[in-house]
């Protein structure tokens, strides 16, 4: 019973980093702008707020700076890609070498730092129910923010116009542009504030999930979060349940491993890998359904009257 | 203000000269990141472009580093030219080299030389299958080839991991994750005594020849780059996009399998954790930096072992982390992509509004 509960509680955290990351990704993607560079913008993000909360034993402004190391790099991306109209899968990765060298590099001196001793979260009344209370109400306060996240960026999407303009630049920036709607500063700000958000699930990382450094921590989440917007058929609901899914993938590797069963680790290690393989393989499969849900212009570079 | 405008075709000029505004701007950055930290920009230069050139010694080390980066990106170069973004080269490699491993290990005292051809054989087969999972989830069920081959490399790494650590384990190894050595007979031969250039240089030098002929006097070549270029056009003409899939992932599989297979049974003669060396994603720059052209990318796998060798360097001799190599390829890259710009556009100059 308490096992269950600890390994419902560890599966919410681990979501959390994905469905941070992948809501950030499921902006750009909304204003037809894929960024390969998640795991490399997670990962300068995961050594820029480690850095600060070593320094500052703040945890917010760790959140903060990993926000902002995440958006400096998207802009640089963003103005590459919308501006100079380079390939956006070609600048992505670039983004992605790049920010595992330099989160290496940058990083070196804070391998062997320990962050101050967190406070404990737990939620007044709520968190002393059994069962339910160690499993939902003892969580930091991220995995509540990023729930809410997703609720604000549904009414967002759907329910403002701002939203409808956003998505109206990634199935056709044609016709914004013809409105009047200035499309390449609309998708560089979708792509800031995608970064910013993926920014934000590597410092969770570094600062919360195993406050630690070490070198290439990130170890794909980037890339679970970019399959996870395709999962998702590209709705910030089913992104955030797409996440608790594969946290759910990830922590049950340890929790197996806890219970002694008798697979060596590295095959467990490989399950949330081979799960986004299999995930992407049964969603793509259907072609019709991809196509009805995915965003019309996306990868697509836009220059105004041309 | 400053406004691009679309050339009416391609400046050539600018398609050479890129690469060299790239690495212009990348050593510029590179000289303000070495006073940043404190150290002489003149000496870092020189760590990067002097040392490795300066002694024969030095420049078979170049060559050592420069041949699995050659060979693994003259597949790139036939993936990212019809349109195939396979950036699990590193998976492909580490698998290939896992294959050609298990021969090697079957080797003993009695083997002839014949082990060599088997060697080779079992990498580019291994590399070919393992690209051939994602041609089979692109081909069959339209799974994106970026992720599933991205994927594929973390899960290269666990078999590799796997197996040091548990059945190929070294049982005389005092418990490293290792297996033995490998036999003498299983050396990739070299060229010449005193060096540990081997004959993977020569099959790297072939190999981009052969694509130079492929790509560009052959109609299946042809066929092959058409789709990447105008998918409709290539429609039109019946040439197949499917074959072009497969044919695109397994070349750049096998050939970044062969690298694999030339690094266990070459410098490496032993199967380690350590034999994923990120050279499988660092062939994508030099790709993109020899403009996937065969003969670009000769030089640029040459520059890409020069980063390699000078952030050894700068770690011996400077005491900077040898992450900087990665620092300096990704700017590398990055500045390409920004200076290739000048290929299709040309930047005007105007005064006022916009």
């Amino acid at each position: 019973m308490d096992a269950t509960a600890l390994l419902l509680a560890a599966t919410l955290s681990a979501g959390t980093v994905l469905a941070i990351a992948a809501l950030g990704l499921l902006i750009n993607e909304k204003a037809g702008i894929v960024n390969l560079g998640a795991e490399g913008m997670m990962l300068c993000a995961a050594i820029a707020g480690f850095a600060t909360v070593v320094h500052t034993g703040n945890s917010w402004l760790g959140f903060a700076a990993g926000m902002a190391a995440g958006a400096l790099l998207a802009a640089i991306f963003g103005v590459l890609v919308i501006w100079l109209n380079t390939n956006q899968y070609a600048t992505g990765l670039a983004l992605s070498l790049f920010g595992a060298g330099f989160s290496a590099f940058a990083g070196i001196k804070y391998v062997q730092e320990k962050l101050p001793e967190q406070a404990r979260h737990v939620l007044p009344w709520l968190g002393d129910l059994p069962f339910v209370g160690p499993a939902l109400f003892r969580q930091h306060p991220m995995v509540y923010i990023a729930m809410a996240l997703t609720a604000g960026l549904v009414w967002f999407l759907y329910r403002t116009r701002a939203g409808l303009v956003l998505r109206s630049v990634g199935e056709s920036p044609e016709s914004a542009h013809a409105l009047g709607y200035p499309v390449r500063r609309i998708r560089l700000m979708a792509v800031v504030a995608g970064g910013a958000l993926c920014g934000l699930a590597g410092a969770y990382v570094s600062v919360v999930y195993t406050p630690l450094w070490v070198e290439g921590m990130i170890a794909g989440k980037g890339w679970i979060a970019l399959a996870l917007t395709t999962f998702a058929t590209w709705r910030p609901a089913r992104v955030l349940l797409g996440a608790y899914l594969f946290g759910g993938v990830t922590m049950l590797q340890f929790h197996l491993q806890g219970l002694g069963v008798d697979v060596p680790p590295q095959f467990l290690t490989m399950l949330p890998y081979v799960a986004t393989i299999v995930v992407l393989v049964l969603i793509s499969r259907n072609p019709r359904w991809i196509r009805l849900n995915m965003p019309t212009s996306i990868g697509k570079p836009f220059h105004p009257g041309a | 203000m400053l406004r691009l405008e679309a050339r009416p075709e391609p400046s050539r000029l600018w398609t050479f000269g890129s690469p060299l505004l790239a690495l212009l701007v990348t050593v510029l950055i590179g000289v303000c990141l070495f006073v940043a930290l404190g150290k002489d920009p003149v000496r870092g230069l020189q760590i990067f472009f002097w040392e490795p050139i300066k002694s024969p010694y030095a420049l078979g080390e170049l060559m050592v580093k420069a041949t699995p980066l050659l060979i693994i990106a003259l597949g790139l170069a036939v993936c990212f030219r019809s349109n195939v973004w396979n950036i699990g080269a590193e998976g492909q490699f580490v698998i290939g080299a896992v294959a050609a491993g298990g021969v090697a290990l079957l080797a003993d005292k009695t083997t002839g030389p014949w082990i060599i051809v088997a060697i080779i054989a079992a990498g580019v087969l291994g590399g070919m299958a393992w690209a051939g999972i994602t041609a089979l989830l692109r081909d069959r069920f339209n799974a994106s080839e970026i992720l599933v081959s991205l994927m594929l490399v973390y899960v290269a790494d666990m078999v590799l991991s796997y197996l040091v650590f548990g059945p190929w384990k070294d049982p005389q190894g005092y418990n490293f994750p290792q297996t033995k050595t490998f036999e003498a007979v299983t050396q990739i031969p070299r060229l010449m005594a005193g060096s540990r250039v081997s004959i993977g240089l020569l099959i790297g030098l072939a190999g981009a020849a052969a694509l130079w002929v492929f790509l560009f006097r052959t109609y299946a070549g042809f066929a092959q780059q058409v789709g990447g270029l105008a998918p409709a056009a290539a429609r039109y003409a019946g040439f197949s996009s499917r074959k072009a899939l497969w044919v695109a992932l397994l070349t750049s599989g096998g050939a970044a399998g062969l690298a694999g297979a030339l690094e266990v049974a070459g410098p490496i003669g032993q199967l380690t954790p350590y034999v994923p060396a990120g050279y499988g994603f660092a062939a994508i720059i030099v790709a993109f930096v020899g403009r996937l052209h065969p003969a670009g990318m000769v030089f640029s796998a040459i520059l890409m072992s020069m980063f390699y060798i000078g952030g050894e360097l700068a770690q011996s001799r400077l005491g900077l982390p040898k992450s900087l190599t990665g620092v300096f390829q990704g700017l590398l890259l990055f500045s390409l992509l920004a200076c290739d710009t000048l290929i299709a556009y040309r930047i005007k100059f105007r005064r006022g509004g916009r």
